[in-house]
């Protein structure tokens, strides 16, 4: 029996001298591993080739540019009232009219996107970082801190969120710092719990109990061991958080709780456009489109990362 | 089981106290005098609102006073109505915010889960990327702006429903719509969700080397397994369909207890809106306790492990 | 050529992922009698439990899809079945033992009722004939108070208790061929001979066949006729018990051989591992998977994958060692070896159907 039949098809012709021994130090096994790719390249090479990512990061990034620039670009200031064109339906001088008292909305509502873009942000990162703070704390101390910082969020997670929400409005007042705080106060306990779990996860794993066994002190392994592997599923949650800060505001004001005339956000313009919605209706379908789009894109865009990070979880 | 339960109660009295007293101080606290925003008030006739309200007593014995009316499930009294009780307004308000939010929920929670079922089953079809579609369009668009969209299309342009108020079922279409939309979009994309990862769970591979047909593993397996984890949601669910009822009454001029709760906000009746805060919290907690007694007697792993 | 119970040729399944094709089963052929025992074995990943996941159809389609290749059973061309029809052979002509009882059996029903829906889906009888049917094999199993089983949640009970009511459920309806997925993995040790002696005993009563997944060779060495060995996808080497234990061919099989811990063996003497990790099957070589891992890879073995070598009646392995032209080779220690006497030819006519080779 010859090979002459097989290599024929295959094109290949195999001699005697391939059938020597190759040496033993060939490292094969490596040569046919794909490239290795560092984790964070990896995720950008996938949000990059995910089309809804790069669309939803597309909008948010156009929608930031107009709230940064727009309002500076604006002939018209934002708080200048102007009793004679008031109402105004969209034309060339006001491109989104004017509202009962005259004034630009297309300024009202650029201004109004950094405020709904700030609290979005401040609303996503501020109770994030309380909770990895805490969390960690309460993860890798244990004992009374735990006990401590578990009892409180057992008891502050059974208290709906707009209680919080009412009673601290009531108490600092309207103002985007005010909103941020309520979120802050409401959110952080959620992130601290899923951080003390991770922290118990990896406190015990042997890279860690290397790092110690070579001297590293508490905090060198909290920041340099640890965190990086938590950071990728915080950064997923800060951003999926996002619509939902900037939802809570528009809602806040809408019911009155939450920004307050003359400053402005988007959900105050949509509680001032809706009482006038029937006679005016782009003053709240303008900015309602503009949230609509804005979580829309949040959202699309903290599940296309979420995918990114952890492929598992990919469908 | 009988400690899990003990322990939660003991949770839910201290959150209950915790916010009682929290709502107490911070409304004396408040900057200014309660009635400061009323005009027309000689300082007669302050002195007199504020011992009619017990507001000259020392801290300490008006506390006490709140805590003992609490108990017996007083919350206080209007600022600004004379002689409206918080207690009066709960009695008047809350059976109708209740039906409106019972009947979304009974609509939103078949719905969804009827859809979440049918998205997973054509994964990858032209329905399921609908129904995904409409979810995520669905949490995405606030709900006010939904109520005055749905208004606006239904009501004025089309005059096919009541613009507003709450006279006959007619009337309660629209708002019980607004509030379902929402949730259902939520549930539905829930539902896909659990669905899809119980459909690689073992025990399905199982059913189906048993040669069942594909509705049998749907109904036997799947169903209720994807169902159990989403009813410790249905308590956020509560949450959420209550907040949304706020602006949708308030959209719709529903006399529900949400308009009452942000018309209260915004004329800064203090004691209105600490009294209706302290009601949701209630409500909310014994919600979700309730929910998760229920969750243990559907899910027989809960039984053994807590 | 005789009729096997049944026939795989030439099997080749992919997966499609958002990454690429993975080729899980590239081009695997085997055959199974009425009444013995096929071990498949392999490490992890090697394709062993996606070959008969795909014979049973348990796969789901897309992302898995069969490329090429036939899987007959008892005449009847498996393949070509709609999942409606596939369904009256599942449960009722085979039937499946997985791995892990506690998630292979649903949470949230009593043990009973899993066993009811079986024997109601294939059998004509009613629900109170069914149940008493369900409680007999309980009892066949070897659980105490099969009637109290009856009406257990799977989480209330060990690991060996669910793994016989896996097997109760997989005999409900008298299965012609028991496809046994790594069936022992999860159980201690003690435990795994109770239930390897289990399903030797209920084979014999009632002439089941079973094709049985392992990376265990010591689960091999009691419960196999016959050996397939597999490696990224492919069968390398398959033969009798017999001549895989004590004359294997394949390098690959001597590292299996040589990392099973021996008693015989010296203390001292360390045990044999295979370096490296298997390929990755987005991308396979183009010659033989083996090679990058093999200590004793020649030239040949990186160009072109090797095709059957007939070392003995019905035993074949796929490796250019067995080729005249290879100098000859001995296996390391640990290793049981008979001198070689390669036979290179073409496959033998019973134990693999035309058009075997992967060289189409």
């Amino acid at each position: 029996m010859t090979n002459s039949g097989i290599s024929g098809v295959s094109g290949v012709e195999l001699k005697q001298e391939d059938f020597v021994r190759l040496p033993k130090e060939r490292n094969l096994s490596d040569a046919i591993v794909r490239p290795s790719v560092s984790y964070w390249s990896d995720v950008f090479r996938r949000i990059r080739s995910d089309k809804v990512a790069v669309m939803s990061l597309g909008i948010i990034c156009i929608i930031s540019l107009f709230a940064i620039f727009a309002p500076i670009l604006c002939p018209y200031e934002y708080e200048t009232t102007d009793l004679l064109h008031t109402n105004l339906a969209p034309c060339r001088e006001h491109w989104f009219g004017t509202d009962s008292l005259g004034r630009d909305q297309w300024a009202r509502v650029w201004i109004g996107a950094r405020t709904s873009l700030l609290i979005g942000l401040g609303g996503a990162i501020v109770p994030q970082v309380i909770g990895i703070f805490l969390g960690g704390l309460s993860g890798y101390f244990g004992g009374w801190v735990d006990m401590l910082i578990m009892r409180i969020i057992d008891v502050g997670v059974c208290i709906p969120s707009l209680v919080y929400v009412t009673l601290i409005m009531l108490w600092l007042g309207s103002g985007p710092a005010a909103i941020i705080l309520a979120i802050a106060i409401t959110g952080w306990m959620d992130s601290a719990r899923v951080v003390r779990g991770r922290m118990l996860q990896f406190k015990n794993r042997e890279f860690v109990l290397a790092a110690s066994t070579q001297g590293a002190g508490s905090l060198r392994i909290i920041f340099r061991h640890i965190l990086p592997n938590i950071l990728g599923q915080q950064v997923v949650s800060v951003s999926s958080a996002i619509p939902g800060a900037i939802f809570l505001e528009a809602y806040l004001s809408f019911i009155g709780l939450g920004i307050k005339s003359p400053m402005t956000s988007w959900g105050q313009l949509c509680q001032v456009g809706a009482s006038f919605y029937r006679l005016y209706p782009y003053q709240l379908f303008i900015p309602g489109l503009l949230i609509s789009i804005t979580i829309l894109a949040f959202y699309l865009f903290g599940n296309c990362l979420r995918d990114a990070l952890d492929p598992h979880l990919r469908d | 089981m009988r400690q899990y339960i003990l322990k939660r109660l003991v949770i839910s009295v201290i959150t209950i106290w915790l916010i009682a007293t929290c709502s107490f101080f911070l409304l004396h606290a408040l900057p200014g005098n309660p009635f400061a925003t009323q005009k027309m008030m000689s300082p007669e006739m302050l002195n007199k609102m504020m011992s009619y309200y017990g507001l000259d007593r020392p801290l300490m014995e008006q506390y006490i006073t709140f805590m003992k009316n609490l108990l017996h499930g007083d919350f206080g009294y209007s600022l600004k109505y004379v002689g409206k009780s918080v207690n009066g307004v709960i009695a008047q308000t809350f059976p109708v915010s209740a039906q409106l939010g019972l009947q979304s929920y009974l609509l939103s929670f078949p719905v969804g889960i009827c859809l979440g079922i049918v998205a997973a089953r054509k994964r990858g079809r032209a329905i399921d990327y609908s129904l995904v579609a409409f979810s995520v369009l669905g949490v995405s668009v606030p709900v006010f702006i939904l109520a005055s969209l749905l208004q606006y299309v239904f009501a004025i342009r089309l005059k096919w429903l009541p613009v507003a108020q709450w006279k006959s079922f007619a009337y309660t279409i629209l708002p019980t719509l607004t509030l379902a939309i929402g949730s259902i979009a939520g549930k539905t994309r829930t539902m896909r969700t659990l669905m899809l990862e119980v459909i690689t769970e073992d025990y399905v591979k199982t059913a189906k080397a048993k040669g069942l047909s594909g509705l049998q593993i749907v109904w036997n397996h799947q169903i209720r397994n994807a169902i159990i984890p989403m009813i410790p949601s249905l308590g956020m669910e509560i949450v959420s369909i209550l907040m949304g009822s706020f602006v949708v009454e308030q959209i719709y001029a529903v006399p529900g207890i949400g308009a009452y709760f942000v018309s209260s906000v915004q004329s800064l009746d203090y004691t209105m809106t600490l009294g209706l805060t302290v009601f949701f919290g209630v409500f909310v907690i014994t919600a979700n306790f309730i929910i998760d007694l229920i969750y243990g007697l559907i899910d027989p792993r809960i039984r053994v492990v807590k | 050529m005789e009729e096997h119970l049944l026939t795989v040729r030439n099997l080749r399944v992919s997966f499609d992922t958002y990454a690429g094709e993975v080729q899980a089963v590239r081009g695997v052929s085997f055959y199974l009698d009425e009444g013995e025992t096929l071990a498949i074995v392999g490490e992890s990943g090697c394709g062993k439990s996606v070959t008969i996941q795909t014979i049973m159809k348990l796969l789901p389609t897309p992302p898995s899809r069969i490329k090429e290749g036939s899987i007959c059973y008892q005449g009847k061309e498996l393949t070509a079945l709609s999942d409606k029809e596939m369904e009256e052979y599942r449960g009722k002509e085979f039937s499946m033992i997985f791995q892990d009882s506690m998630t292979s059996l649903n949470p949230t029903m009593r043990v009973g009722k899993q066993m009811i829906e079986g024997i109601l889906r294939h059998q004509k009888i009613s629900r109170g004939e069914a149940k008493k049917r369900a409680v007999e094999l309980l009892g066949k199993v070897g659980l105490p108070n099969p009637e109290l089983v009856y009406r257990r949640y799977p989480h209330t009970m060990s690991g060996g208790q669910r793994q016989r009511v896996m097997i109760a459920m997989a005999m409900a309806c008298n299965p012609k061929i028991l496809f046994a997925d790594e069936p022992t993995t999860a159980l201690d040790v003690t435990m795994q001979a109770q239930i390897l002696d289990l399903m030797n005993q209920l084979k014999k009563e009632l002439g089941t066949s079973i094709l049985l997944i392992t990376h265990d060779l010591g689960v091999v060495a009691k419960m196999a006729d016959r050996i397939a060995v597999m490696y990224a996808g492919k069968v390398v080497e398959y033969g009798d018990a017999r001549q895989i234990f004590y004359n294997p061919c394949h390098p690959y099989t001597w590292g299996l051989l040589g990392a099973m811990p021996n008693l015989i063996q010296d203390v001292k003497s360390e045990l044999y591992a295979i370096p490296g990790t298997p390929p990755d099957l987005y991308a396979p070589p183009e010659g033989c998977a083996f090679a990058a891992r093999c200590p004793y890879a020649m030239g040949a073995c990186l160009k072109l994958d090797p095709e059957e070598y007939v070392c003995s009646d019905g035993h074949v392995s796929r490796c250019w060692l067995m080729d005249e032209r290879a100098e000859e080779v001995t296996p390391p220690d640990g290793v049981p070896t008979l001198p070689r006497k390669s036979v290179p030819g073409k496959p033998s006519g019973n134990t693999l159907p035309e058009g075997g080779t992967a060289h189409e």
